[in-house]
């Protein structure tokens, strides 16, 4: 039981639970803020990889960026009267039981597959390397992403702007 | 026979047709308004001045042929007009030709049309039509005259049909009465049925000939190229045979033998000196004059020779037994013509072509005289045409009366008048013949008789014994003027003199006085075939002058019988019509019903057959293509239901299923956003899976 | 347990994913769709990034983690507008009652 196999486990029962109560969470804040949970757990768990600046970049984006949007649109939409309204679940036993077959299912594929493994590298800082691919052998994805946010930037403020009536 | 001469050109012939058309087309076209600005006098004036220009033009051609040797004299004058059919082998040009044949002709018919022309002047004058009758007159004159003049069988025929259409113009002439415009076309289609076998007879001559090479209709070139002709045969029949009767049938037709002389008593409907002109001088004797133009073609065909002159024998007889009973003025005189035709083919059938031609030249002075006579009668009679209600006119008639008496006399044959040459020519001829027969000659004989028998009645009953008319009438009666007289007289001087011309061998040899009538004609019509007595190769002069006397003989009985029936009253004639049952006498009355005969066969199987087939285009073909149209309106019937059920359900069912199909799948789209979600994810599952297990993942 | 695998971050990852697909399915609230959605592409990310480390295939893994990132930041935005835009229309953002579209 090495160091890491340990911080492993802490973290994804973090996360995890955190995911539970995403999924469980009777109002919608609950489960914006146990989202924010899981997704400081992934967080971790990318460093735990060796992904640092993958980690940051979680934080930053994930965490200082969605999160905060998700929970300004909660609080826009939420109705502090329709409390007990909000979060209710439709068909509950079909969905534990389809997502309950799929994870089961997936697991056992994890379990069972022949998994390709190399020797891993000593973790080092990968922002360099992360960098030079964005800009060399990965810059099409990259460029293209950015065409996709610009867009994106435009679409929503075209969806969400006032009607303008008259 | 004269060889194929060149004729003699002289344009000036031309004119002789052509006046008489000029005229006819001035008074057609302008007579009416001329008629209402002048009065009648000018368009008398102007009928008559055209026909006695060609009677003086044609006394011109007369002469000039007289100073001709005789063998020009029958190659004759022409006058070439212009070319007018030129298709194949066929070349007719309208051209007019003067021989002595035809010569005689428009002598007889100007001379006599023109002395016509001016008694209808004081006949018609009080008719309100009178410039529409010179107008058809002068073009019957016009085309008369092509008939007699055209150098060629189809311009022959061209006058053969202008005459039978002015011929009905003219008897329908008062055509408010349906029952003269009904002669008329009676006269006009029985002609037609004639005329189809006359078309016939020409085709077939001009067929023959043309496979030989020589196919012309001209008369100068069929005389040359006739002996080509002579061993051809069609259907077993010899072509001349054939030909000559085809044109035969045309001659009944035209010059009213049997069994086509039903339209001329028919035709007295029309204007006394119509029936003059037309029916008794001219129009009648085209068949005559055919048949001596061609004279040479039915020398070749003694069978159609035997027909002719059979056919002409009995039409004489029959005609005159009609005569006998008759008793309107007119049509006594009608039926005699028909007789006298008959002695004309008769003449023509035993090959004695001059004596028919002669005979026909006599007849049309004594005949004219004869109708022109009536006609004055009934004039003064105010129209009276039953001679029941006639006699003792010839005090007040004496005139007419005068003139009358003479040409019965010359019709009769009485000696040193006209009629006795040229009847016993014929006589003679139909005795002596190779082509005669003792038989006819007994025909003619009695023929002979009864002409004398009925003429003289006719005198009798109109001009002496007492008057049968009514006061008023009696009180109306006078002569008649003198334009109309002096025709009478001049025809009736033309009765007596005309024989002299014909003098037989029998009487005349001796004396030295020459036949000079035969001698004229023969270069048309050969030396005669019968060779006169007395003259070149022999008969007796002794039978010839014992069968004149018989037929003397037999005519003073028949004017005996006349005079004791109808002046001394004793036997009386009822006796007659009464005898045997009173049969006979309806039988002659009724002219042996023939007339009905004909409607009865003819007329009716005509019309029977006109109805069967109208029957057949009614429910046959208009049943084929009424049930053509009905089966194609049941195809479309058809087609429509298959377009409405089978095609429109096809769509339908497209459409109807589309629509229960979407309508079904419209459920799919529930709006809820849950559904759809779940969709996605079981399709992506669904999918991964099914690539998972094609991609044989482990 | 033993070693540290790539396994224990592939079970991590499905039920990251199971309960973000979970998520989806169920919930009537259309921003608790969205978090699902989160979820979901939270799990790839840590799978990429697994497979990364453990196969050794350089920065391929980790490019495509920061790609989907993106990704997702572009969607969140846009999708979190047109529920603004939902609730303005509706006065609710329970899928239930966004039905319109109902055929």
């Amino acid at each position: 039981m090495s160091v890491a196999t340990v911080a492993f486990y802490v973290i994804a029962v973090l996360t995890a639970g955190s995911a539970l109560g995403v999924a469980l969470g009777r109002s919608i804040v609950y489960s914006a803020f146990a989202l924010m949970g899981t997704l400081l757990g992934v967080a971790a768990t990318f460093v735990l990889l060796g992904a640092d600046f993958l980690g940051v970049v979680q934080l930053l984006v994930y965490v200082g960026g969605i999160l905060v949007l998700t929970l300004f649109a909660v609080m826009l939409t939420h109705r502090i009267a329709d409390v007990h309204v909000s979060n209710r679940a439709v068909g509950r036993p079909l969905g534990v039981m389809l997502v309950g077959g799929v994870c089961v299912y997936l697991v056992r594929v994890a379990l069972r597959a022949h998994w390709v493994v190399r020797a891993p590298v000593a973790p080092g800082p990968t922002i360099y390397g992360v960098g030079d691919a964005f800009l060399t052998e990965y810059v099409l994805p990259f460029e293209v992403a950015s065409v996709v946010l610009l867009a994106a930037l435009i679409a929503a403020v075209v969806v969400s702007r006032k009607e303008v009536r008259g | 026979m004269s060889a194929v001469d060149h004729p003699t050109p002289a344009a000036y012939v031309a004119l002789i047709p052509l006046v008489p058309l000029a005229g006819a087309a001035v008074l057609g076209l302008f007579g009416a308004p001329l008629q209402k600005r002048f009065g009648k006098g000018p368009i008398g004036w102007l009928a008559c001045a055209t026909v006695g220009a060609s009677f003086l033009l044609a006394v011109v051609a007369f002469v000039q042929l007289l100073g001709m040797p005789p063998q020009a004299r029958g190659a004759g004058l022409v006058a070439d007009l212009f070319p007018w059919i030129h298709v194949g082998t066929l070349r007719v040009d309208v051209a007019f030709a003067v021989d002595p044949l035809s010569a005689v002709m428009i002598l007889v018919v100007t001379g006599i049309g023109g002395l016509i022309h001016l008694y209808a002047t004081g006949y018609m004058h009080d008719d309100p039509g009178f410039w529409r009758f010179f107008a058809y007159l002068n073009l019957f004159t016009f085309a008369m005259l092509t008939l007699v003049l055209g150098d060629s069988l189809l311009l022959l025929f061209v006058g053969w049909e202008g005459v039978g259409f002015c011929s009905w113009a003219l008897i329908s002439f008062w055509h408010k009465d349906p029952a003269n415009a009904r002669a008329g076309n009676k006269a006009f289609i029985v002609n037609r049925v004639g005329d189809f076998g006359f078309v016939l007879g020409i085709f077939l001559l001009f067929w023959t000939l043309d496979a030989h090479g020589h196919g012309t209709l001209l008369f100068r070139e069929l005389r040359a190229a006739a002996p080509a002709l002579a061993g051809e045969r069609l259907w077993g029949v010899g072509v001349p045979t054939l030909a000559t009767l085809l044109l035969f049938v045309g001659a009944t037709g035209k010059s009213a033998q049997i069994p086509l002389y039903v339209w001329l008593p028919d035709a007295m409907a029309g204007p006394t000196p119509v029936s003059a002109l037309i029916h008794a001088a001219t129009m009648v004797t085209a068949g005559i004059y055919m048949i001596g133009r061609l004279s040479f073609l039915f020398a070749m065909a003694p069978a159609t020779l035997w027909v002719v002159a059979c056919v002409g024998a009995a039409t004489a007889l029959l005609a005159a037994t009609i005569a006998v009973a008759q008793n309107d003025i007119k049509k006594v005189l009608a039926y005699s013509t028909v007789s006298q035709l008959g002695y004309m083919f008769l003449a023509m059938g035993v090959g004695a072509y001059g004596a028919g031609i002669f005979h026909l030249m006599t007849h049309a002075f004594f005949k004219a005289c004869l109708f022109l006579g009536s006609g004055s009668v009934i004039h003064a009679m105010g129209g009276e045409q039953d001679m029941r209600k006639m006699g003792g006119l010839w005090a007040k008639l004496p005139a007419t009366g005068k003139t009358f008496l003479i040409a019965t006399l010359a019709i009769t044959g009485c000696p040193f008048l006209a009629g006795f040459f040229s009847k016993d020519a014929i006589l003679w001829a139909a005795y002596a013949s190779p082509h005669g027969h003792v038989g006819l000659w007994a025909l003619g004989t009695a023929v002979a008789g009864l002409t004398a028998f009925y003429m003289f009645r006719q005198v009798f009953m109109v001009f002496f014994g007492e008057c049968r008319a009514d006061p008023d009438v009696q009180h109306h009666l006078h002569e008649s003027p003198a334009v109309m007289t002096i025709p009478l007289w001049v025809l009736a001087a033309g009765s007596i003199v005309a024989g002299y011309l014909g003098v037989p061998h029998a009487l005349g040899g001796p004396v030295g006085i020459p036949h000079l009538f035969e001698r004229w004609l023969e270069p048309v019509t050969g030396p005669q075939v019968l060779a006169e007595a007395g003259g070149a190769g022999g008969g007796e002069v002794g039978v010839e002058l014992a069968l004149m006397a018989i037929s003397v003989a037999v005519a003073a009985g028949g004017v005996l019988l006349a005079w004791l029936l109808y002046v001394r009253r004793r036997p009386d004639p009822a006796v007659f019509s009464a005898a045997l049952g009173g049969v006979p006498y309806r039988l002659v009355l009724n002219k042996w019903y023939v007339d009905e005969l004909y409607q009865a066969v003819f007329v009716r199987g005509t019309l029977a057959l006109a109805a069967l087939t109208a029957w057949f285009d009614r429910w046959v073909i208009d049943g084929l293509v009424n049930g053509a149209a009905a089966a194609v309106r049941g195809v479309s019937a058809l087609a429509g239901l298959f377009d409405r059920w089978v095609v429109d359900g096809a769509v339908n069912v497209v459409a109807d299923g589309t629509y229960v199909v979407g309508r079904r799948l419209r459920r799919l789209q529930t709006g809820a956003v849950t559904t759809y979600l779940y969709v996605i994810v079981l399709g992506v599952l669904g999918s991964v899976a099914l690539w998972w297990s094609w991609a044989g993942a482990s | 347990m033993g070693e540290l695998a790539v396994t224990h971050f592939v079970v991590l990852a499905t039920v990251l994913f199971a309960l973000g697909l979970f998520c989806v399915v169920t919930r009537r609230n259309a921003l608790g769709i969205l978090m699902g959605v989160e979820l979901i592409l939270n799990a790839a990310n840590v799978n990429y990034v697994a497979f990364a480390r453990y196969a050794q295939t350089g920065y391929d893994g980790q490019l495509f983690a920061i790609v989907v990132i993106m990704l997702a930041a572009a969607e969140a935005a846009i999708g979190l507008a047109i529920v603004l835009g939902i609730y303005r229309s509706f006065e609710t953002i329970d899928v239930e009652a966004t039905d319109r579209l109902r055929g």
